[in-house]
């Protein structure tokens, strides 16, 4: 098949950016959004021009590292995957698609589709853990943890960080991102110790990074590759509340 | 002649690592804030290794390529990691682990390692459960286990199909944690392109930062590479785009010995190739090989019709079926190891009976349907069904995938010794960059387990041994003399390849070396591909320099610059690999030269010449690396032949 793009191409944060077109001949519809790219890439690079930049790494669904916003949807026109699964066949010969990078301003651009992410580092760190230190914990078997709350732990467990659902919401806002690690930690007996501080410091922190408030226009969970639920953030929301409580008392 | 040692302590098998630590060298508290470690690389390995240096009080600098250490390529296993619990009840123990583990790796690992790596592997599950990592259940609370490939019990531990994932995020908290109260500094988007030795000894590395081009100094007491496996020296594998093998071979060319590096892993459960513009390959776990049965049509004319498209796989009856791995390895079945399971795969192709196209054997899950109901399919493997779905565009509910093999894992790499030390002092390895453990085949799920084993149970004792003996040692200035030479020589390579200003770009080369790779240096050698292999990677070699072209500018973003700078180093592992290939003159586990096999296809081992770890020493550019021997000796285990029939 035969498309015309529209990308973004940016030279660094600073440098102001701006829509280039191309064309790109005979792309199978068998080969993913990404091994498109390649072969537009490898095209430019023909004409000694530089390539697009954009992210990517395992090219599986599970690293993360790939993002793009593909006509105004974050991982493009697909349910449930990322950008490296999308494939050509769910776009038609002759279609112009546009591709820019996540807009959000806590992801400041590095070049044309590549943006700055560690905010998300950040958040984690505040308090994104059980603090388990290597050695001296006891058998796994220990506690049990019934089928029900480990499967939704699960559940939450499984987003992949990629800052689609921040890319997606109006507001920019981390809600379901940080709610999915929340939720795990309080779903599980593990978890239970370090709940209230867990929920205040990852809180402030998203708020400090000039993350936006949440709506409730649940964009995230519309977009997010691994459908993470927007029920995780009214368990967060619960969360919060009876830590506030708790830290009153 | 560089001298080795494997440093084995004393004493019987189960006690020589409980004896290592009684008598290891200690670091006081007050003194770890002292002493700097530098670990590059964030996946199991390197990040455990990383928190745990940071729990324990020292200075750590922990580096990678991607822009979170969460991305890691560990992120990527699916099936799960395997541990000596025996919570089945099955008959499991930690000898029969070590027991499964060498004779998986075909008599080429040593004891010692491997008896603690089984030994450490249960602490590895009490870890994870700690930091909340939501290994599956059953319905009593209990924790529930697979079955992998080369075993009878089920031993495996998983997180749907999403295990590396939820261990590495495990490792990412504890790192996180580390990182936030300051013991551990994190460096993303930088890669490790030299070592700095100073006085033979590790004493930091040269990273070329990859949002700004800048190329900088960092020092450290000790070096501990953590970079992962080397597969992509084949350009298509199941390993991640910027997986690669620039650190070990870096580290090589400083005087770090590279053992068995032609020994890596074909996994057998792969999506088959599609095109030619086709950047990588997808794995398709190996569990789910307890559920799915391998076929092939028992007629060549019904393959023939399947290809054409005359036939649908959902035709055939159960007769016009040959489950060749059942037929031929009743015993095992489904589950034998991945070698002889990808081994098998080829022979079955190659005599024509291939589907797809013609390079593909079917993996079905009808009986299991049948038997257990399409939820329980869904709920074991509902996230490999969807992956498979959205790449080839079937519905393997309805029919049979179809896979074939393809590079999966390293199993040779730098060699270290007991301590996971180098030939270089304070040059410490483990994970995939390491070929520590898994002999010449890698058992499906002990990846997960040795990269945890060495990043929280080994490493933090062997490098505290190390460091014991360094705290009078000051802080490095980089402003050294040794530092200044190891960054003119990057910046001189980066000005090399910038400055070629040829036709052709990275990938091109790449692809190139990729399939002399494949098809000499792949599932089946012979001693004349081999030779034409060296031949043609020289002559890459030579275009590589002449006519590369890296456009952009060194001091940008740059991808094209990355991959050309780990083309270079692709090139020489892979000519590294066919000179261990060549001089192997057997077959044992991943590695099968064609003139060694029995009547029946199987691997033709020779014990008497070749039960040792091959060992190569750089010594320099256009020079033949020389070999030296590690002799291994089995005192506990006996040698056999390897049989899963
Ligand atoms: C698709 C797939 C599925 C798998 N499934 C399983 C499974 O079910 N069970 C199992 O046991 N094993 C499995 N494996 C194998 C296992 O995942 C890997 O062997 C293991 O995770 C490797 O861990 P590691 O820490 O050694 O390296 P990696 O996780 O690969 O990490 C390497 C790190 O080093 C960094 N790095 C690399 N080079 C440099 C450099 N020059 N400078 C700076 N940083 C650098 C990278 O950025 C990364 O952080 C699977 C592998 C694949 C590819
Ligand atoms: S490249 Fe890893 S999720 Fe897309």
């Amino acid at each position: 098949m035969d498309l015309k793009l529209k990308i973004w191409r940016q030279e660094n944060a600073q440098a102001k950016g701006e829509f280039k077109t191309y064309n790109v001949a005979g792309v199978s519809s068998d080969s993913s959004f990404l091994e498109m790219l390649d072969v537009l890439n490898e095209s430019i690079v023909d004409k000694v021009e530089t390539p697009v930049c954009f992210d990517h790494d395992c090219r599986e669904g599970i690293c993360g590292m790939c993002s793009l916003y593909i006509n105004g949807r974050p991982h493009g026109p697909d349910d449930a995957i990322t950008t490296c699964q999308l494939h050509m066949r769910k776009f038609k010969d002759g279609d112009t698609i546009t591709i820019e990078p996540w807009r959000a301003s806590p992801f400041p651009v590095i070049k044309d589709l590549v943006v700055d992410r560690t905010a998300l580092d950040s958040i984690i760190q505040s308090g994104g853990y059980t603090s388990a230190k290597t050695g001296g914990v006891p058998d796994a078997n220990a506690t049990l943890i019934d089928k029900y709350s480990s499967d939704l732990a699960m559940d939450a467990a499984s987003c992949i960080g990629c800052g689609a659902c921040v890319a997606a919401c109006k507001n920019a806002s981390a809600m379901l991102f940080v709610a999915a690690k929340v939720s795990q930690f309080a779903l599980l007996p593990q978890g239970q110790v370090e709940k209230t501080k867990r929920v205040q410091d990852m809180v402030a922190r998203m708020d400090e990074l000039g993350f936006g408030n949440c709506t409730n226009t649940y964009a995230c969970e519309m977009e997010c590759p691994k459908e993470i639920s927007v029920t995780n953030i009214a368990r967060m929301n619960r969360e919060f509340l009876s830590s506030k409580v708790c830290s009153e008392q | 002649m560089i001298k080795f040692d494997s440093k084995i302590p004393e004493g019987k098998l189960k006690d020589k690592w409980n004896n290592y630590k009684a008598h290891q060298g200690l670091v006081n508290p007050s003194n770890k804030r002292k002493l700097d470690i530098i670990v590059v690389g964030t996946g199991l390995a390197g990040g455990a290794a990383a928190a745990s240096f940071g729990e324990l009080g020292f200075n750590v600098k922990n580096f990678c390529i991607s822009d979170s250490p969460r991305r890691a390529h560990s992120i990527a296993a699916q099936g799960g990691i395997n541990a000596a619990k025996n919570y089945p009840g099955d008959g499991d123990s930690i000898y029969r682990l070590f027991y499964d583990t060498i004779k998986g790796g075909d008599y080429r690992s040593r004891e010692g390692n491997v008896y603690r790596l089984a030994e450490v592997s249960n602490d590895i599950i009490d870890q994870c459960v700690a930091q909340g990592v939501p290994f599956a259940r059953d319905y009593s609370g209990y924790l529930d286990n697979r079955s992998f490939g080369g075993a009878q019990v089920s031993r495996t531990f998983y997180a749907r199909g999403q295990t590396g994932q939820q261990l590495l995020l495990g490792a990412y908290g504890a790192l996180s944690k580390e990182i936030e109260k300051g013991t551990v500094t994190s460096y993303n988007r930088m890669e490790m392109l030299d070592l700095v030795l100073i006085d033979g000894k590790a004493r930091g590395i040269i990273t070329r930062d990859l949002k700004t081009g800048k190329v900088e100094r960092h020092s450290a007491h000790a070096v501990v590479i953590a970079t992962g496996g080397y597969g992509n020296v084949f350009f298509l594998s199941t390993n991640a785009m910027t997986s690669n093998g620039g650190a070990i071979i870096r580290s090589w060319r400083r005087g770090a010995l590279m053992a068995n590096p032609a020994f890596v892993q074909i996994h057998p459960t792969c999506i088959p190739v599609h095109g030619d513009f086709q950047s990588k390959l997808t794995l398709m776990s190996e569990s789910l090989r307890n559920d799915g049965r391998i076929w092939v049509p028992k007629n060549i004319e019904d393959a023939v019709a399947i290809k054409e498209g005359k036939k649908k796989p959902t035709d055939l009856s159960e007769e016009e079926r040959d489950y060749y791995l059942e037929r031929r390895y009743p015993a095992f079945g489904n589950l034998v190891p991945r070698d002889v399971a990808s081994r098998a795969a080829k022979e079955r192709c190659d005599a024509g009976f291939g589907i797809g196209t013609g390079l593909a054997v079917y993996l079905d899950f009808k009986s299991a349907i049948a038997r257990l109901g399409e939820d329980v399919i869904r709920a074991r493997y509902g996230n490999l069904f969807q992956m498979y779905e959205k790449i080839v565009d079937e519905n393997p509910y309805h029919t049979p995938m179809m896979i074939y093999p393809a590079i999966h894992y390293s199993m040779g790499g730098t060699w270290v010794d007991y301590e996971l030390q180098s030939t270089i002092p304070g040059l410490f390895v483990g994970g995939e960059a390491n070929f520590s453990d898994h002999g010449a085949n890698r058992l499906g799920a002990s990846a997960l387990m040795q990269g945890l084993s060495d990043g929280y149970f080994v490493l933090p004792y062997t490098v505290q041994n190390y460091l014991a003996e360094e705290i009078r040692v000051p802080r490095f200035s980089t402003d050294l003399p040794e530092f200044e030479q190891a960054e003119k020589d990057v910046q001189a390579r980066i000005d090399q390849l910038m400055n070629i200003k040829g036709s052709k770009s990275p990938d091109y080369f790449h692809k190139k070396l990729g399939k002399i790779m494949w098809e000499n240096v792949g599932m089946a050698r012979t001693a004349d591909g081999l030779a034409h292999a060296k031949t043609e990677i020289a002559k890459i070699r030579e275009e590589f320099y002449k006519n590369l072209l890296v456009v952009g500018t060194a001091e940008s973003f740059n991808p094209e610059l990355e991959k050309a700078l780990r083309v270079a180093d692709f090139i020489d592992m892979g000519e590294l690999m066919a000179f261990d290939a060549a001089h192997r003159d057997e077959s044992c586990g991943g590695h099968f030269r064609e003139e060694f096999q029995t009547p029946e296809g199987e691997a033709l081992r020779n014990d008497k010449d070749y039960m040792y770890v091959g060992t190569w020493e750089y010594k320099g550019e256009g020079v033949e690396p020389e070999l030296h021997k590690e002799d291994l000796q089995y005192e506990e285990i006996e040698v056999k032949t390897r049989n899963y029939k």
